[in-house]
């Protein structure tokens, strides 16, 4: 109970919005605008899964919105090239895990900081699209979007894909070795490294997966407009931290899990319509965010650090 | 006690100074003075309370009890600030200058009058770092980045600081470990004219052959207690280490039962430049404990880290029964048998948030969870194991290591590298920090291992620890083997080897 106090009060806190919501604005539960409202979220929850391996890792990474851009549009310009669908999601995917690379190596290959690593491949991944592309819409061919189904039929399918993602990142951080590592390097790194786990390699693969799960996010994304948007990642990053955050991932790593960033994602994306329903002005909606982000945020500096005390 | 006659007043006296730290008494009524234009040494094995009375005379740490007069009158509540003002200055090991401003902005932040928001006179602070520089006898640019200072220059730019202070009482410690031999000439020519203008100097050193060289008295630290103090001219190198180790080895301790069979372990010409290990040959056997003595700084900790493949060695070979291996990561090592529980336990030994039964099983993943399937039920199986072989206290395997006491945690530690099974155990300082109980209880669980056929290296600073627990004791100093001696041999034999005494002999 105490282990899982972030997370369970996070999902408290978001069974009372929904709550509430319920008695006062019964009209958020009508069945298409809320497929459409989770739908839209989905593509965020990816990358919240691997955004939450990387800072259990205790990393960071600011350039998923870069990252969430080339890949939107080099996926875009595959499928516009006549690129089979599936083999359009694999690229996408294999390009974010490229991208990922990059700043693994950087991060744990040359042990760079990755808040200034990340940070330099946001800007020059962004400034390197616009470059090439002038900020250029990609037009879509018939049947990318929403796979060539029915939109319910995508929709459900963008939600489900989402959902396994996250189901897979739950269980295997709790029921495989690997999972294992990703804590024992955030917390202790060099204790981790004393009992053979390799902390580099655990570093650069978190990256690389965060890094697929955003060319996934990307895919996950286009097919749900006729075009690709250059700008769509444009401020994903604060989003998915703000997310993971939220959900009880600590910042300064070693605790936390995908579950609680669900969570999270959830509670920050109900703002807005929530905001919508009670009739309340929109401009509330980054305040109301953003003081529920430092609400987190003092709870993790709240919490008891056992390694403070003195030597004895 | 008797002052020297030519000084009425001495320039510092510390009458029954006491301190304690938690329940550890670090100092118990020490007395000290120093005479202006003296040098008086400070001398006592780690731990003996060297620190904390430096830390006392420059008001770091307040004393629990006793009296510090400052050129005949009483301070109370001596500060930091307080002490600078009444001209006390210390020079640390490690110099503790700003390394991104240059010696003159580093002296001018030391001296020059306090305000935020006065202008600073560029060309007085240049000149006057300048004019105390050459007092030192440096031949240093006052417009040169600390940085790009070697650690001895760096040392006299502290000095510097603290002729311009003004200091009457200079705390030296352990000026000379990181310095060549003609540095060292240097820093003690400018010690000898501090001291013939009349200052006082507090040394601190290990090295007995500087305190015959350089000071005039030398006060004997052991246990937190003065056990003497003497003119330099009237003791031997004998006499003092006698001083420094005088107890008898309680009786604490389990006896060897086991009698060692086959050579585990076999180190010829061992070294690594980058942890500064260099040519070390020992031989470690089944059922023993090797003790492994030597100063703060000999290298003990180095050599570990050399045989556990955290600095792959660069020259010699190490054998593992029989097989010549070389280790190039933890990983590797602990493949091959190797063990290693770490020195501050609390940093990478036990990780303080996972529970008790992850921290036991980190270490044996690939055997514990073949595929990589987490298996609970075979890791509570083995957690539960160990913490009733090793009678750990705590609420279960799924309480935090956080929650443990000292001794606990080094169980769990401990369990983590038992878990490997391993052939070789490496326990670096295995009872630092650990209370008395859970201490002797962590001596039998050593004896017990050994017993079972466990080659054991024991890493300690604790001299009657290391006397008490090892079948044979290797001593380094200096980044090398110096000397194996058998079990049984006495604490002054050990503390000479490790001070670099007798070396031609053995055993003195």
């Amino acid at each position: 109970m105490k282990r899982y106090f972030r997370e369970i009060s996070v999902t408290l806190a978001l069974g009372l919005v929904l709550l509430g919501l319920a008695v006062f604005a019964p009209a958020f539960y009508q069945p298409q605008p809320l497929l459409s409202l989770v739908t839209r979220e989905a593509p965020t929850l990816v990358i919240a899964c691997g955004m939450a391996l990387v800072i259990i890792c205790r990393q960071i990474d600011i350039s998923v919105g870069s990252q969430f851009s080339v890949c939107s549009v080099a996926a875009g310009l595959l499928a516009a090239h006549g690129w089979p669908l599936p083999l359009v999601v694999v690229a996408a995917a294999v390009i974010g895990a490229g991208l990922g690379a990059v700043n693994g190596v950087l991060v744990a290959g040359l042990r760079l900081p990755s808040i200034v690593v990340t940070l330099a491949t946001m800007v020059t991944l962004r400034q390197g699209l616009n470059l090439l592309r002038q900020g250029e819409f990609v037009n879509l061919p018939d049947g990318v979007q929403w796979f060539g189904l029915s939109q319910t039929a995508g929709q459900w399918t963008l939600v489900g894909a989402a959902l396994a993602v996250l189901v897979a990142c739950g269980l295997a951080m709790r029921h495989l070795a690997a999972g294992r590592w990703v804590y024992a390097v955030g917390t202790d790194a060099e204790a981790a490294r004393l009992a053979g786990i390799r902390p580099q390699l655990v570093t650069f693969l978190v990256f690389v997966l965060l890094g697929a799960l955003t060319g996934l996010a990307a895919m996950m994304n286009i097919v749900q407009s006729p075009q690709v948007q250059p700008l769509a990642g444009a401020g994903l990053e604060l989003k998915v931290i703000a997310a993971v955050v939220v959900g009880g991932v600590s910042i300064s790593g070693g605790r936390g899990n995908v579950w609680g960033a669900f969570a999270g994602l959830l509670l920050l994306a109900c703002v807005a319509p929530a905001l919508t329903h009670l009739r309340i002005e929109a401009y509330w909606e980054k305040a109301i965010q953003g003081a529920i982000i430092l609400l987190a945020v003092v709870a993790d500096g709240l919490r008891s650090r056992p390694g403070k005390g003195g030597r004895g | 006690m008797a002052t020297s006659p030519s000084s009425p007043a001495p320039l510092l006296t510390l009458r029954r100074a006491a301190k304690s730290f938690g329940g550890v008494r670090a100092l118990r009524g020490v007395d000290f003075d120093l005479a202006a234009g003296e040098v008086h040494a400070l001398l006592g094995e780690n731990g003996a309370g060297k620190s904390t009375l430096i830390k006392i005379i420059t008001g770091a740490h307040r004393p629990d009890a006793g009296e510090i007069c400052v050129a005949g009158r009483t301070v109370d509540g001596l500060t930091p600030a307080r002490a600078q003002s009444l001209g006390i200055a210390c020079i640390y090991q490690q110099p503790a200058l700003f390394p991104d401003l240059t010696v003159a902005e580093n002296i001018g932040l030391r001296l020059d009058p306090p305000g935020a928001g006065r202008r600073v006179d560029w060309r007085a602070r240049r000149a006057r770092a300048a004019a105390l520089l050459a007092r030192t006898g440096a031949s240093l640019d006052p417009e040169a980045e600390v940085r790009e200072l070697s650690m001895p220059e760096q040392q006299l730019v502290e000095i510097a600081c603290a002729i311009g202070a003004g200091a009457r009482i200079v705390v030296m410690d352990e000026p000379t470990a990181s310095l060549t031999a003609r540095e060292q000439e240097r820093l003690f020519a400018v010690v000898r004219e501090l001291r013939a203008a009349g200052v006082g100097i507090i040394y601190i050193s290990h090295r007995l052959e500087e305190i015959f060289a350089l000071a005039d008295r030398v006060t004997v630290l052991r246990d937190g207690e003065s056990v003497g103090t003497h003119a330099v001219r009237d003791i031997t190198e004998a006499g003092l280490i006698k001083l420094m180790v005088g107890r008898e080895v309680a009786q604490l301790y389990p006896p060897a039962e086991s009698a060692p069979g086959a050579t585990v372990l076999a180190v010829r010409g061992l070294g690594c430049a980058a942890a500064g290990v260099r040519d070390v040959s020992f031989e470690v056997r089944a059922g023993e404990v090797f003790g492994l003595a030597g100063l703060v700084g000999a290298g003990r900790t180095e050599l570990a880290r050399v045989l556990f493949g955290l600095t792959p060695a660069d020259d010699g070979e190490i054998r593992l029964d029989g097989e010549r291996i070389t280790p190039q990561s933890p990983r590797a090592a602990v493949a091959r048998g190797i063990a290693y529980v770490p020195e501050d336990r609390r940093r990478h030994g036990v990780v303080l948030e996972m529970p008790i039964a992850e921290n036991m099983t980190m270490a044996v993943h690939p055997r514990l969870f073949p595929g990589g399937w987490l298996r609970p039920r075979a890791e509570k199986d083995l957690a539960l194991g160990f913490i009733r072989d090793l009678a750990v206290k705590c609420a279960g395997p799924g309480a935090p290591g956080g929650s443990l006491s000292g001794g606990n945690q080094q169980k769990v530690s401990l369990a983590r590298w038992l878990a490997t099974k391993p052939m070789l155990l490496i326990l670096d300082e295995p009872t630092q920090g650990v209370d008395v109980g859970a201490k002797s209880e962590i001596h039998r669980l050593i004896r017990r291992l050994a017993k079972g056929g466990l080659a054991v290296i024991m890493i300690s600073s604790d001299l009657p620890e290391v006397l008490g627990m090892s079948d044979r004791i290797g001593v380094m100093r200096g980044g090398t083997l110096t000397a194996v001696l058998p079990g049984g041999t006495g604490a002054p034999a050990v503390m000479a080897a490790a001070l670099g005494q007798g070396e031609t002999q053995g055993a003195a």
